[in-house]
């Protein structure tokens, strides 16, 4: 098992990691020669101006309250259902009628009653909507973050970019001027992605509803209309805090905390089926496993589902001290790692998946020990480890970066990306490789690794301070796992894999 | 029953052969088809009608708890409890329940049989109000709604008489003024009974108004017993509100019409009416609209149940072996049946079987690549993807022809914007002229559409490219509409007759010519162009077209196309890998052009107007969603089955043989620009 006392320290304050070379990570400029290097971004938190309204606070302000009771407690039941009206009565005893005020208030106290039991039982329903994206989303420290989310597109050098004023920006290294994105139901934005197979698609997840842009690669507008983006809503299926394509890009499943239900969504024909499964109290964070065959399901409560993506069954995880924070797919599909909160260690859990039902390991194993260690660099001690934020495996699957969240109270705890190398075949081992460090006063708050980079992996991080920068990973891949493009689950035949190697080269001229 | 099965289906649905067609054929072909789609595997349909069935007995074994449930909710008194829990006990171990029960489940049963006589995996789509009209005047259609119409007095009959003794009699002893007991009409059972028709013919109606009998397929596979459940709250949910609608409804015709049937009644067996109904005061009894309701609600969750059940078990996967060594199985195999003649939902199966085949069962792919032991020909391969394409390159012929009739349209209407100064005045020729002048466009379209190839749901009430007059049930409808009209004799316009000759094989040269002179000649007063312009406006509001109806018909069946594309693309990513003999790569150009034709096709009809116009979404009802959007799907899978195919082969694809003007749109899709 792998701890963060193996790893080489971090580097010394104000040095600035910016690739890795001859396996070991380097803050010297040796790195700029190499051709490929995509947009670093910068956007300043001061320019960014966030919505501070919300929605209500407005109308207490303009309206004046002189209609009749009836026409009040009509809007307020359009406006917030049952609750609503019943509060609207309850507020304008003066008007309504003695019985009328008295059952309302009876029935409200009971619905009272009854929802907070619901709270007791699931504390995260009692959170604002706001708060709710902050705690479940993979950003770190959501809240103030100027880049909220950031996706790769699968297949190109393009990449979304959804920032703190609600706006996404579309980055590609071919065209000048990034296209924005603004639609009026684009609020609170928790996950960006985009389709596979496919040039123009994004779905972003939103406050009240799920947006689906089509943005067309070859259009010059830069202010696409808000014509462009299919609206997908359902009720009682928001904040939508999660969402993933299928690898196929046929399907779109979206996760709400507050909903029971996860939704597979057909986007093209706008229709969804519903997957219910009461325990757990909602779905806070899914992944789709790159071969297609599986997803992860995390729950707010201490529970977390793998679906098979054949006939929709799903095995339960009750794990035990927390919930499931972050989880990642090695890229055949075979292997799952995820964290709980409150622990700090990563598991992992192995599927062999040919038949469509689910095999595999009995328990989960813990791969790696992330417990607190103390480093001693020249400026100071530094304290990494404890709980993790999220985990992003590379496409090849030889780097495994996870982002420890730190304590952003004590200076000498930062958050921290630590990198492993990985290594899936014969056996599953993780090698410790190195931290990766920003700014000074930069902490990490999200990352991904690219897609298809040519020379081994590339990592994208958005920091703290608004930048975005990109770390590559030079390295010689042993043998290239099987892309699931095709969304066919890795046959486990010697021959395969044999066929597989000889197409190795294919594949890395395929991704450049 | 196999051949009222094959009845239903569309015409020419999955003609192989698509440049082939022409209008001759395609009006024998409803003579045809008939018998040659009788020629299925006797298996195959088995599997239907055991589906079938055992949805039924699902439907009847479900019957229990649902009556139980609405049995306490019709007797609710909150305010006595235990007398009305007692009472609940005593009436549904009573015998008279028993006796209502069997008849419940006798209606489960026929209302199954007639989900099984009617449903159908391609919906009609009505072009126009008048298409509409007569898929409701149909005679299948009417016997569908009488025979409802029976079912829900029926049930109607049952829940009088559970829910009490205020409904349970048509007759009961009342006092007059002058004090003698006498027999008075229950006018409460009345209304009760007469809401159950009421209802069971709404629900007809609103089947055809909403394709009920629409079988959609989804495209995330389910176990039943989770499907089941998934869609029950649904379910209960619209029936409950579909109910309330048929109550108000309901209450209004009573209303007004309400004292036929009870003064008949009164009538005929001699009673006495005291305190009617039909009355404002009379219908707001609260007690008895409750009861009207959850019986209503009773009623359509029985049937909702059946339908729901029997969707689940329709579209549940089914496999078929992709190559079997036993030869008595081989008409089972998935080679043989998708390209078979056979009901349509058989097709639908193998299509579905197909596309989840090359997703997900490596072992099952293997097959399909495989070769003939003895000669080394890969059967399977050719079999399924000739199917596939052929499928292709009807749509694709489809699209086109639409798309040329619109193209012509519009030469004609700049054309014919001349000549419509001479024949605004022109009236003795009726109707021939007012379709010439107000919808020039349906009249190109009919004739165009005559030689081309028409989609699957063209059945005789549903055609899609053009005025409905073109299918023959219309033809015989229309004299009833204007019976004055010499409509029927001098159908067309001389444009018509020109292009489309044989649709219209009574007319000889003599007719042409007297039509055309006719067209010419001045009205005869002012009277008959009041007259003209008066049924004008009824003829444009049933003969209007829908808006985007001509397009969804025109994808209607695209499921299938839906199915093939993926099918056919995950086929041929896995074959970069898993194919050893090198199969794929002989077809893969054809494949590939025959994407791309589709592609630019499809593209070319989103360009049209309302073909990308989104259908407004019903919030709750038991009818479709899912085939007015199909044509959004299809663009979105073919799009992504091509990108499937070029992520996957990647600069390999340059290899390939194909036009410049293919390789260029290729081109387009490697670099992510599409």
């Amino acid at each position: 098992m792998c701890s963060l006392a193996f790893f080489p320290p971090p580097l010394s304050p104000g040095k600035i990691t910016l690739c890795e070379t001859n396996n070991e990570l380097v803050s010297t400029e040796s790195c700029q020669k190499q051709d490929y290097g995509p947009l670093s971004l910068y956007f300043p938190r001061e320019s960014l101006k966030p919505h501070s309204r919300t929605e209500n606070s407005s109308k207490a302000a303009f309206l004046q309250h002189s209609e009749t009771l009836w026409i009040r407690s009509a809007t307020s039941w359009r406006e917030a259902g049952l609750t609503g009206l019943l509060e609207e009565i309850v507020n304008s005893s003066t008007e309504a009628p003695k019985w009328l005020s008295v059952s309302s208030g009876c029935v409200l106290a009971l619905l009272q009653r009854v929802s907070s039991l619901h709270g007791a039982l699931f504390p995260h329903l009692k959170l604002s909507s706001e708060n709710m994206i902050a705690e479940f989303s993979q950003v770190l420290n959501w809240s103030d973050c100027a880049v909220r989310a950031f996706a790769w597109h699968p297949h190109t050098e393009k990449f979304a970019v959804a920032l703190l004023d609600d706006s996404i920006k579309i980055y590609n290294p071919k065209s000048a001027t990034p296209p924005t994105l603004k639609h009026r139901l684009q609020r609170s934005v928790a996950s960006v992605q985009w389709k596979p197979l496919c040039a123009s698609a994004l779905a972003v997840a939103c406050q009240t509803c799920l947006l689906v842009w089509h943005v067309d690669p070859c259009s010059l507008s830069i202010r696409p209309s808000s014509g462009c983006a299919q609206v997908l809503s359902h009720p009682g299926h928001s904040p939508v805090t999660s969402i993933a394509w299928s690898p196929s890009g046929s399907l779109l499943v979206s996760a709400s905390p507050v909903d029971t239900s996860m939704m597979v969504w057909d986007v093209a024909a706008e229709s969804s089926v519903p997957l219910q499964r009461v325990g757990g109290g909602g779905v806070s964070f899914l992944s789709w496993s790159p071969d297609g065959s599986h997803v992860l399901a995390a729950t707010p409560a201490p529970l977390f589902r793998v679906w098979e993506t054949r006939m929709w069954t799903c095995e339960r995880w009750p794990s035990l001290k927390g919930r499931c924070e972050s989880g990642c797919w090695s890229p055949d599909g075979s292997r799952l790692l995820f964290t709980i909160q409150g622990e700090a260690v990563i598991y992992s859990l192995t599927f062999s998946d040919t038949t469509g039902t689910m095999k595999g390991s009995k328990a989960a194993a813990v791969v790696a020990d992330l417990s607190e260690t103390t480093f001693t660099t020249p400026a100071g001690d530094i304290i990494v480890g404890g709980e993790v934020q999220l985990l992003a495996w590379d496409p090849r699957g030889e780097r495994l970066a996870v982002l420890l969240k730190g304590d952003s109270e004590a200076a000498a705890r930062p958050a921290m990306i630590a990198v492993f190398k990985t290594r899936n075949d014969p056996i599953f081992e993780l090698l410790p490789c190195g931290f990766i460090q920003g700014e000074p006063g930069a902490e990490p708050r999200l990352m991904q690794f690219s897609p298809n980079f040519p020379h081994g992996a590339m990592l994208t991080v958005c920091w703290s301070n608004g930048r975005i920068t990109h770390v590559p990973f030079y390295f010689l891949s042993a043998g290239v796992p099987h892309l699931g493009l095709n969304g066919s689950p890795a046959m486990p035949q010697p021959e395969e894999r044999l066929v597989d190697h000889g197409n190795s080269t294919l594949f890395t001229e395929l991704c450049s | 029953m196999s051949i009222n099965l094959s009845q239903k289906l569309p015409v020419n649905a999955f003609e192989t052969k698509p440049f082939a067609r022409d209008s001759t054929k395609r009006s024998m072909l409803d003579k045809h088809s008939l018998a040659t789609l009788t020629h299925g595997n006797p298996h195959d349909k088995k599997v239907v009608c055991w589906r079938a069935a055992a949805s039924i007995a699902w439907a009847v074994l479900l019957l229990p708890p649902v009556t139980a449930l609405f049995v306490v909710l019709s007797r609710v008194s909150l305010f006595h409890p235990i007398e009305w829990i007692t009472e609940c006990l005593s009436i549904l171990t009573s015998a008279s329940t028993m006796f209502s029960f069997v008849l419940l489940c006798g209606v489960v049963v026929v209302v199954g049989f007639f989900n099984l006589e009617y449903y159908t995996v391609t919906p009609s789509i009505a072009c126009s109000k008048i298409a509409l009209l007569a898929q409701l005047l149909h005679p299948r259609q009417c016997l569908h709604a009488v025979v409802h119409c029976i079912m829900g007095v029926i049930v109607a009959w049952c829940c009088a008489f559970t829910i009490g003794p205020r409904y349970q009699n048509l007759a009961s002893v009342c006092t007059l003024v002058d004090g003698d007991p006498q027999l008075c009409l229950n006018e409460y059972h009345l209304v009760l009974i007469l809401f159950g028709a009421f209802v069971g013919y709404s629900h007809s109606l609103f089947g055809v108004m909403h394709n009920m009998n629409y079988v959609p397929f989804h495209a995330v596979q389910q176990y039943k017993y989770l499907r089941f459940k998934g869609n029950l709250p649904l379910v209960v949910k619209c029936s409950a509100i579909q109910s309330l609608y048929f109550t108000r409804n309901f209450l209004a015709v009573y209303f007004f019409l309400g004292y036929i049937p009870r003064s008949w009644l009164c009538d005929t067996l001699s009673l006495h009416s005291l305190n009617p109904l039909d009355s404002i005061a009379g219908l707001l009894d609260l007690a008895m609209l409750y009861h009207l309701w959850i019986s209503g609600t009773f009623l359509l969750l029985t049937w909702y149940l059946t339908v729901l059940l029997f969707r689940v078990f329709v579209t549940e996967v089914y496999n078929f072996p992709v190559q079997s060594a036993f030869t008595e199985q081989a008409d089972r195999c998935l080679p043989k049946v998708l390209p078979g003649q056979q009901p349509m939902v058989l097709k639908f199966l193998a299509l579905q079987d197909l596309a989840l085949l090359s997703q997900h069962a490596p072992s099952r792919r293997a097959q399909v690549f495989s070769l003939s032991q003895p000669g080394g020909h890969p059967h399977n391969w050719n079999a399924l993807s000739s199917e596939c394409l052929s499928l292709l390159a009807d749509l694709t012929q489809r699209l086109v022809a639409h798309h040329e009739t619109v193209a012509i349209n519009g030469r004609a209407k700049l054309h014919s914007a001349g000549s419509d100064k001479k024949s605004v005045s022109s009236d003795s020729s009726g109707l021939s002229a007012t379709q010439d002048i107000s919808t020039p466009r349906s009249a190109f379209l009919r004739s165009a559409g005559a030689a081309a190839p028409m989609s699957p749901n063209t059945g005789p009430f549903t055609s899609d490219l053009d005025s409905p007059f073109s299918s023959r049930a219309l033809r015989r409808l229309a004299p009833h509409l204007v019976p004055s009209s010499p409509w029927s004799e001098t159908v067309q316009s001389p444009h018509l007759l020109r292009r489309g000759p044989q649709l219209w094989s009574a007319s000889t040269e003599r007719e042409i010519s007297s039509s055309f002179l006719s067209f010419f000649s001045v009205p005869n007063s002012p009277v008959q162009v009041k007259h003209f312009l008066g049924r004008r406006v009824l003829v444009m509001y049933l003969f209007n077209k829908l808006p985007e109806a001509s397009s969804q018909a025109l994808f209607a069946d695209s499921q299938s196309h839906i199915w093939a594309l993926e099918g056919l693309s995950h086929l041929v990513a896995a074959s970069f890998t898993e194919d050893k003999f090198g199969v794929v790569q002989t077809t893969l150009p054809s494949i590939l052009g025959s994407m791309l034709v589709l592609q630019e096709a499809v593209d070319r009809h989103f360009k049209l107007p309302h073909a990308s116009s989104k259908p407004l979404r019903s919030a709750c009802s038991m009818g479709d969603c899912t085939s007015k959007t199909l044509r959004f799907a299809l663009r979105a899978t073919l799009k992504t089955a091509i990108y499937r195919i070029t992520t996957t082969f990647g600069h390999h694809l340059n290899a390939i043989k194909m036009s410049a003007e293919h390789r260029k749109r290729l081109q387009q899709f490697l670099e992510y620009k599409e």
